[in-house]
């Protein structure tokens, strides 16, 4: 029996009757209070993730931008200091390696802060280290960090009686090297659950500390510890991927609607070719939301059935608590896969209707 | 914490017994174990189910979970008011969140099941508490 991996934290959920659950190979908590009682905080309030099981890699160096832009889909040229970035790194045959966020946090020489999926880290970074024509050095540091998602629409306030960093001038997708609860930290405003919202980095031996005074913060605010049951239900409403579902070796951005994150006219990268030539030729299968219409709950990797043939699969599905719905994300021939099309997902061996719609499902009104 | 009255499965169903018809529903343990649940598939009225067969499901937020049928016998009812509240099975799991009533065909199988007692320490050696 292998042992799972913990985070700093372990203890302290355990401590807090939190149920854990085995997330590629990480004892995580799935739950504290339940999942649905946990979406609705981050909807309505504030939640508290520990996802330090997330990866980190750092490369730094003169020729780090240009490494950095070779591995990735996304216009790293284009990254401000401070700024962060969705983007993906690709095999050559263009299927992801993983999906990550690139932080730019230091300029000449320059110096590029990687957040990507936990079981990816080891072979995200032997990716990235293999390109070897760059002046740039490349490192695995996950064990330095601590990293802590407090997502809602009183994330803000929560945060804000732990910082001095005026947290109002920070915009969406940016970063500041400050302090939380007078440890150092990275806070960025990012997040992966359709909210506003912060995750910041910090050092593991404070990890207790400030996961502590966090929730004591969000007190006045309802704030309630979440695990990665929440995450899912909170990302799928707002219609991001997930590594193993809805994006994975043998599926290209483009096939899951990750236009945007492609910038082909960047120059070279890790996978360009073989986009060009998807794009020359145009995608045969396409991602699409979808919700049911019959009696039934669609789950991951459900058959779906189009004119009475197979013709797809549920890349995520399960109920939505903000929605009341049961919806999910699939993939369909690209020419079926717009919205209102009538689809058939194989329930336990039952062809149950359900009808295609646009992503997200759900989007913040402030 | 298990009602005496009731008789248990190793696959954490119950059912209550009143003449000739059984209650049957999920344990608080397993309810637990699922976390919220919010959909439940039940056989129609009028189906014959047999003991220790599959005869519905429930899900949860995360997962799906078979339900067997700890009896043999006819459905006669089935609890319509969980087709709306699901979440009577994490509130009552051994009362309001009853599943199906059955009509039992082979009385005698209620002998082979667990009691309280026995169910509860079957449970404490499934999770090691």
């Amino acid at each position: 029996m292998t042992s799972l991996k913990t985070t700093a934290l372990h203890a302290m959920h355990r401590r807090m009757g939190a149920k854990m659950v085995d997330f590629g190979g990480w004892d995580m908590p799935l739950q504290y209070s339940g999942i649905l009682e946990e979406h609705r905080a981050v909807r309505s309030a504030v939640g508290l993730f520990d996802v330090s099981h997330m990866g980190e890699i750092e490369i730094q160096g003169p020729e780090a931008g240009a490494l950095t832009d070779f591995v990735t889909t996304n216009a790293v040229a284009r990254l401000k200091l401070r700024q962060a970035q969705y983007s993906a790194l690709l095999y050559e045959h263009g299927g992801f390696v993983d999906d990550i966020l690139v932080h730019k946090y230091r300029v000449r020489p320059d110096g590029y802060f990687l957040c990507v999926n936990a079981a990816n880290q080891e072979k995200d970074y032997e990716h990235i280290a293999n390109v070897r024509r760059f002046q740039a050095a490349v490192e695995l540091v996950s064990d330095r960090y601590t990293q802590l998602a407090i997502q809602g629409p009183r994330a803000k306030d929560t945060l804000q009686w732990l910082t001095a960093l005026p947290l109002s001038v920070l915009p969406y997708y940016q970063f500041l090297d400050d302090k939380v609860a007078e440890i150092p930290a990275r806070i960025a405003r990012t997040g992966y659950t359709g909210e506003d919202g912060f995750e910041i980095y910090f050092a593991p031996e404070h990890s207790e500390r400030v996961w502590t005074d966090i929730l004591d913060a969000g007190q006045q605010y309802g704030i309630k510890p979440c695990g990665l049951g929440a995450r899912n239900t909170l990302r799928l409403e707002a219609g991001m991927a997930l590594y193993g579902h809805e994006i994975h070796s043998t599926i290209t951005p483009f096939e899951a609607a990750l236009d945007w994150i492609v910038k082909l006219e960047k120059g070279e990268f890790i996978g360009r070719a073989a986009l060009v030539r998807q794009k020359e030729q145009g995608v045969t299968r396409k991602l699409i939301g979808f919700e049911m219409t019959g009696r039934g709950i669609g789950r991951d990797d459900y058959e779906i059935f189009l004119d009475g043939s197979p013709a797809g699969w549920v890349s995520s599905g399960g109920p939505s608590p903000t929605l009341n719905k049961n919806i999910g994300m699939c993939y369909l021939p690209s020419d079926r896969a717009k919205p209102g099309q009538r689809i058939q997902i194989i329930i336990r061996n039952q062809a149950v209707d359900a009808v295609t719609v646009p992503v997200p499902f759900y989007k913040r009104a402030y | 914490m298990y009602p005496q009255d009731l008789h248990y499965t190793k696959q954490h169903e119950w059912v209550r017994v009143s003449d000739d018809v059984g209650a049957v529903g999920i344990t608080d343990y397993a309810q637990q174990e699922l976390g919220d649940i919010v959909y439940v598939d039940l056989p129609r009225v009028g189906a014959k189910v047999e003991q220790g067969k599959v005869m519905g499901s429930v899900e949860s937020v995360k997962a799906v979970s078979d339900i067997y049928s700890p009896v043999s016998g006819e459905v006669i009812e089935i609890n319509d008011a969980l087709a709306t509240a699901p979440e009577k099975l994490n509130e009552s799991p051994h009362g309001d969140g009853w599943l199906v009533k059955i009509r039992l065909s082979v009385p005698a199988e209620i002998q082979g099941l667990l009691s309280a007692a026995d169910y509860e320490k079957y449970v404490a050696e499934e999770t090691g508490h």
